[in-house]
């Protein structure tokens, strides 16, 4: 009854002072679009990197051995330089690392550089070429869309062909089949066997554009120095194995490379797991930033709405006066205010939310970023304002309720 | 009971409900009854002693008009009959109550259901419509809104006002929004309708209508106390009580204060 004669009245006050609510609900209102957008933007790359690129890039229940880890936390200079020094991964380490894992478990090992690749109809470009051995295109869960991929015996003999992504294909041999046609790589002539599927793109960045060549054919003297490889992928067969795993590889690299038990590895093994923890940490200095940010809005639109709410108690004396004489006890006072200034920082809220949406949606239309709109946090965000409204109306709302009747029924 | 026409005011039955002893409740026939109440202010730093003792007591149904020059404590009377402040001193008993020690909220309550008020400047929310002033208490009763809404239409029309309930104050006339005033007074069914000046804003043709209004109120039962300085006002009234620097001076049935005007002029209440 109150509560809502209070809801009704507060917009009333909004639809008649359009202006002065805007300025009073701006604070607000920029507070939860910040909040919106920022949580929508953190949870679209959330799902993102959980769902597409640590699938795409890493591979599910897929451990690393390389070098250098490909993706890093925060790593100082001195460091950085410590790693440049490690020894490379070796074609050699292949076998005693796989001979040591269970049966069946599936590996591969790669080697790639940017490259000059040409070919009849387009000019020399500098792309990314693999030479790769083993369980390649079952640990991708790569499959040709055109012809097929890489047989065992082109990897066993290193035939000179490649499997092409969709960019290439397009590039290279504008509306024409590559299977079958020539491609130069790196000067050396190989033949397209076959065009993968798409693989879409992470943070705008084209996953299409690969050219994958057996590691025994001359490629592999390109991209790398002599039994150099960069990386030995191993895919376990569940998750209970993954930790079992990279202890057995661990072990065989430390005994290879003669590491006392004092020394750190010199070597990086990285699974799906470690990328996502890197994602946590990035994760939770933007939820920081999504928190103070809104803040900051939220704390100014506080103290506008407080300053708003004494005016309105200040101008409204004579009503409180009126409304007390007729029977309103201090709490009916009280909850009046509150109310009032629930409701306009409920509608700034409401604003905010419907500009955080708009806002998320705009930039994952015009930039790689992708936004998903987290229910909670719109949730959030109404009861924020309300809260807002709520904390910075207690003041004026308990200066009001202990008006004197007598002295406000004098005011003029 | 005695025939409230033709005894004396200051004898009797006022006389032995004031004087009783402290603590003791009136009878049910009492609707106020003050027991020697006072209230001073200190007015920076001087004490200004607005009552000095005030016994008062009215009967239901009773339509009593309290006068006085400006300074004479009539105000201050009507604040404490009304509810809106309590006595330093001194017990007020209204409707069987003893209201001079509640607290604010129980003040507010007791305002809410016994007291229906009627202002020199009508008081009326400026932004609601009639109809939504005259629910006003009623909200505060916690009377749910369809029985609140028959209840405010009943009200208004009741005071002629049943073809401008969607109307705003600012689209009234005095008279009107006077009228509007005292069905909203009236709709809680209050025990006392305390008017404070209620023809202060009007002309003289309007000021009478509002008083054949009370008029009709008073000779329909329900008890009216009105604040006044206008003699001619306060003989609308069938009791005049007159106040002097903070004490009753005169408690008189209108004929007697009729007759003393005449004699000595109504410059004697004025001054």
């Amino acid at each position: 009854m109150a509560f809502f004669e209070a809801v009704r009245l507060a917009l009333a006050q909004i639809r008649v002072q359009k202006l002065k609510s805007f300025f009073t609900l701006l604070g607000v209102t920029i507070g939860v679009m910040f909040l919106i957008a920022v949580v929508s933007i953190v949870e679209g790359m959330s799902s993102y990197m959980e769902h597409d690129f640590v699938g795409k890039l890493i591979g599910v229940n897929t451990v690393t051995l390389r070098h250098i880890p490909e993706i890093g936390g925060d790593i100082s200079e001195a460091e950085w330089r410590a790693m440049q020094r490690r020894p490379r991964i070796k074609i050699t380490d292949v076998k005693p690392v796989v001979d040591a894992l269970p049966p069946g478990t599936l590996w591969s090992a790669e080697g790639y550089d940017n490259v000059s690749i040409s070919s009849q109809w387009s000019k020399p470009t500098m792309l990314q070429a693999s030479a790769v051995e083993g369980d390649y295109f079952s640990i991708r869960e790569m499959k040709p869309e055109k012809g097929r991929v890489l047989t065992q015996q082109e990897m066993d003999l290193g035939t000179n062909v490649v499997v092409i992504g969709q960019e290439i294909a397009t590039k290279f041999f504008p509306k024409l089949d590559p299977v079958g046609r020539q491609l130069k790589v790196a000067g050396l002539p190989y033949t397209v066997v076959g065009v993968a599927e798409a693989q879409g793109s992470i943070f705008g960045i084209s996953l299409d554009r690969f050219v994958i060549a057996p590691y025994r054919s001359p490629l592999r003297h390109v991209v790398n120095r002599p039994l150099v490889i960069d990386a030995i992928k191993i895919k376990a067969t569940g998750d209970a194995d993954m930790v079992e795993i990279q202890e057995t590889i661990r072990q065989v690299m430390r005994g290879r490379r003669g590491l006392r038990p004092s020394q750190p590895d010199n070597f990086a093994i990285e699974t799906s797991e470690s990328a996502l923890s890197f994602w946590a940490n990035i994760k939770s200095k933007l939820v920081i930033a999504g928190v103070v940010l809104p803040a900051i809005g939220l704390i100014v639109g506080a103290i506008v709405i407080m300053n708003i709410m004494l005016v309105a108690v200040a101008e409204r004396t004579r009503e409180i006066g009126i409304r007390k004489a007729l029977g309103a006890r201090r709490r009916d006072i009280m909850s009046q205010f509150l109310v009032e200034a629930a409701t306009l920082s409920t509608v700034g809220a409401a604003v905010g939310i419907l500009v955080g949406i708009t806002l998320a949606q705009i930039i994952a239309a015009v930039s790689p970023l992708p936004a998903t709109v987290a229910p909670w946090s719109i949730i959030a965000g109404v009861f924020v304002g309300a809260g807002v409204g709520i904390v910075s109306g207690i003041y004026p709302a308990s200066r009001a309720s202990r008006l004197d009747p007598i002295a406000a029924l004098r005011q003029e | 009971m005695q025939s409230t026409e033709d005894v004396p005011m200051s004898v009797t039955a006022e006389r032995q409900v004031v004087t009783q002893q402290a603590g003791v409740a009136p009878s049910k026939d009492w609707v106020i009854v003050t027991r020697g109440i006072k209230r001073e202010y200190d007015m920076g730093g001087e004490i200004v002693r607005a009552l000095r003792g005030v016994d008062v007591a009215i009967r239901r149904n009773e339509y009593v008009a309290i006068m006085g020059p400006s300074g004479s404590g009539k105000s201050t009377l009507m604040n404490l009959i009304g509810c809106l402040d309590t006595p330093d001193a001194g017990e007020y008993w209204l409707s069987g109550n003893l209201v001079s020690s509640m607290a604010d909220d129980e003040l507010a309550r007791v305002r809410n259901r016994e007291i229906g008020f009627v202002f020199q400047t009508f008081n009326l929310l400026p932004r609601a419509t009639a109809l939504h002033n005259v629910e006003l208490p009623l909200v505060y009763a916690g009377v749910p809104a369809d029985e609140r809404r028959n209840r405010a239409k009943a009200a208004l029309e009741r005071v002629q006002l049943g073809n401008r309930m969607t109307h705003r104050p600012n689209e009234l006339s005095g008279g009107q929004r006077q009228r509007v005033a005292i069905a909203r007074a009236l709709v809680n069914n209050p025990s006392i309708l305390l008017a404070d000046e209620p023809t202060g804003n009007l002309d003289s043709t309007t000021s009478e209508e509002i008083m054949r209004v009370f008029e009709d109120l008073a000779s329909g039962g329900q008890t009216v106390i009105m604040v006044t300085h206008e003699p001619d006002i306060a003989s609308h009234a069938r009791r005049v009580i007159v106040l002097r620097d903070g004490m009753i001076e005169s408690d008189d049935r209108r004929e007697k204060f009729a007759e003393r005007i005449a004699t000595s002029g109504a410059s004697s209440i004025h001054r």
